[in-house]
């Protein structure tokens, strides 16, 4: 790796914002490499996960990570169009949505941030999703894992209304599914029937890396 | 709800009529009080009290729908009092403030939530809708005058009604002749169509207040006094919730944190003031904080230290300070919070916690401030009696002791909690003892 690559790991995996771009900036501006960028980025998201995992990051700084990660993105998007782009080869697909009645989604927009940096495929539905709209979903990519998202008391019936949904639609055995989101725990997980609930956005990434062999 | 249900339901109501009809409400006011009083003081009271708090149980347990509830206020105040009878709780926080304000929203046309009937289902809790109303670079003036930024501002983004309110001028640099001047601004149609609608708005909400103050006297005629009485914010919140959203201010954390600071000064005094100006003539001094951004995983320890806790300390002694309770519930878990939160005067103020380990709480914080709380939501949802009586029993025999505890759930009466775990629950303190 040269100093630049690791300086502007360095740069992005600290918040130090201005001068990650800067720094990005710099790298294309020299003719660095535009896939490289990427890569660097990806390097510096890893060890932003790991400290999320550790306790010395928090939500903030994941959101200022995908700010950052979002602007190099831009930067480097025109440079690589007039490349045959290679299909990065994903880890595998997670569909994700908050589930009917719910309207929030920041706990969301945040496991499907990690779970994308992470190497994941994630087909995010959104908020309020109907049951139909899951099984259908689900039935169309057959995803090795769905996740839902809820934050209100009313998600719990919503949840557990979507699982029985997939299992009249003999979907349930095809796919894990987890579970997150304010009140969730597991007494909830077993009300639902649920495969697994997770605390935040790393116990999804972990949830997936066990449920689907790399 | 099966019939079999209802009849149980009469039957339960009809016994608590039967002894609180028997007893003195006026001497049953007084224990409640003085319950609730020793255990905010610190002293243990001659059983561990409850507070009645919900957001549309009432309507699921009694069947009307949650946008009657929004609407309605008149049977919104009959159902509670068929409850508030019914459990027997030794406070009541006033429905109506919470879940009564539909038409007022209506006339208003207010963008920051979606209710019951207007965005969400007839049958689902109203939900804010977590958004930028406020840009980054428009701190500065907020600091400068934040109530013309708020009038001119941000009311015209978040209520149709205020959107002329933009032409206002602005009054703190105007006077003598240049004010004269500026009240040319009230000959502008558009605002005088904003008036007439505000007040008709205005008029709306005296009513519903109207309502809701012959609810609470008839609930102290009754016997039971006010378990909180006004809602006051975290100075985070305030621009986390209501002006920056959850993202913008996570980022402002990093981009704009002096702006961020400074603008939470601003907003102390504010946030004060209006707690202490409501209650001065009430007879009920808490003041409900809800928590919202500054739990654990939402930033660091660091960040709690230096953007939120500070600043909501200084809230919580200017409360103090003029005789008020601050009620906060700290939200979802806490735990990495509880030493930095024990830096308050002692027995002055109660600690609700939603998640965060009230045995854990208590070592932390015994002796220094009354703890509320906490029997989960998934148990009162989906559990089954006994194991609501055996967590309320744990609860009131380990948290109780010595003094300082308040029963209560997680987050009050979930919407959807089965009837029979809320009589659990209620019935608990009459049970057990610390």
């Amino acid at each position: 790796m040269t100093q630049a690559s690791a300086k502007l790991i360095e740069a992005i995996a600290d918040m130090r914002e201005d001068e990650a771009l800067a720094l990005a900036r710099e790298f294309l501006d020299a003719g660095g490499d535009p896939k490289e960028a990427l890569d660097i980025c990806r390097k510096a998201m890893d060890i932003v996960g790991r400290r999320f995992e550790q306790g010395e990051y928090f939500l903030p700084e994941l959101m200022l990570a995908g700010e950052m990660l979002a602007q190099i993105s831009a930067m480097v998007k025109p440079l690589l169009a007039n490349q045959t782009q290679e299909e990065v080869k994903s880890a595998g697909t997670v569909v994700i949505g908050t589930v009917h009645g719910d309207l929030h989604d920041i706990g969301k927009n945040i496991v499907v941030f990690m779970l994308e940096v992470s190497g994941y495929k994630v087909v995010d539905l959104g908020i309020d999703v109907p049951v139909a709209k899951f099984v259908e979903k689900v039935s169309e990519l057959q995803p090795p894992v769905l996740g839902l998202s809820g934050f209100l008391t009313l998600a719990f019936d919503s949840m557990k209304e979507t699982i029985e949904g997939l299992a009249a639609a003999g979907l349930r055995d095809t796919v894990k599914i987890m579970i997150g989101g304010g009140q969730i725990d597991e007494a909830v997980r077993a009300y639902t029937g649920a495969d697994a609930f997770g605390g935040n956005a790393m116990a999804a990434v972990s949830l997936c890396r066990q449920w689907i062999a790399q | 709800m099966g019939p079999a249900h209802s009849r149980q339901q009469r039957e339960n109501t009809m016994s608590a009529t039967a002894i609180s009809s028997s007893e003195d409400p006026e001497r049953l006011y007084n224990e409640r009080e003085q319950r609730l009083n020793d255990a905010i003081a610190l002293r243990e009271p001659d059983r561990v009290p409850i507070i009645y708090y919900t957001m549309f149980w009432h309507a699921t347990y009694t069947g009307m729908t949650f946008k009657e509830s929004m609407y309605n206020y008149e049977r919104l105040s009959e159902v509670t009092k068929r409850i508030v009878l019914e459990l027997q709780p030794d406070a009541i926080a006033p429905p109506h403030w919470l879940n009564s304000f539909g038409p007022t929203l209506e006339l208003i046309g207010y963008r920051q939530l979606q209710w019951p009937g207007h965005g969400v289902e007839e049958n689902h809790s109203y939900q804010y809708l977590d958004r930028e109303y406020m840009k980054p670079e428009e701190y500065d003036d907020f600091i400068n005058d934040p109530t013309w930024f708020i009038m001119t501002r941000f009311l015209p983004r978040i209520g149709d009604v205020f959107a002329p309110l933009a032409k206002l001028p602005q009054f703190a640099s105007v006077q003598h002749l240049r004010l004269v001047q500026s009240v040319r601004a009230f000959g502008d149609p558009e605002l005088q169509a904003a008036f007439a609608k505000l007040a008709r708005a205005g008029q709306e909400m005296e009513r519903m207040s109207q309502c809701a103050g012959a609810f609470v006297k008839e609930m102290k005629a009754l016997g039971f006094p006010l378990g909180q009485a006004f809602t006051a914010p975290a100075p985070y919140d305030y621009f986390a919730d209501y002006l920056r959203g959850s993202k913008g201010i996570m980022l402002d954390l990093f981009r704009h944190k002096d702006k961020l600071l400074e603008a939470m000064e601003r907003v102390i005094p504010l946030i004060v003031n209006s707690a202490i100006q409501t209650l001065r003539d009430r007879p009920c001094k808490i003041v409900f904080m809800p928590m919202h951004w500054g739990l654990d995983g939402f930033m660091s320890p660091a960040q709690f230290k230096t953007f939120f806790w500070p600043q909501l300390r200084r809230v919580m002694m200017g409360l103090i300070d003029a005789g008020l309770t601050p009620l906060v519930l700290w939200e979802g878990n806490c735990t990495s919070r509880l030493e930095t939160i024990a830096d308050i005067p002692r027995a002055k103020a109660v600690y609700w916690f939603e998640r965060t380990d009230l045995k854990l709480a208590k070592k932390v914080l015994g002796g220094i401030v009354c703890l509320k709380g906490n029997v989960p939501v998934s148990l009162l949802n989906t559990g089954a009696p006994d194991e609501v009586r055996a967590c309320c029993r744990d609860l009131i025999e380990t948290v109780g002791k010595g003094g300082g505890f308040i029963l209560d759930g997680a987050i009050g009466i979930p919407d959807e909690a089965k009837p029979e775990n809320v009589r659990a629950m209620y019935r608990s303190v009459h049970e057990f003892h610390s």
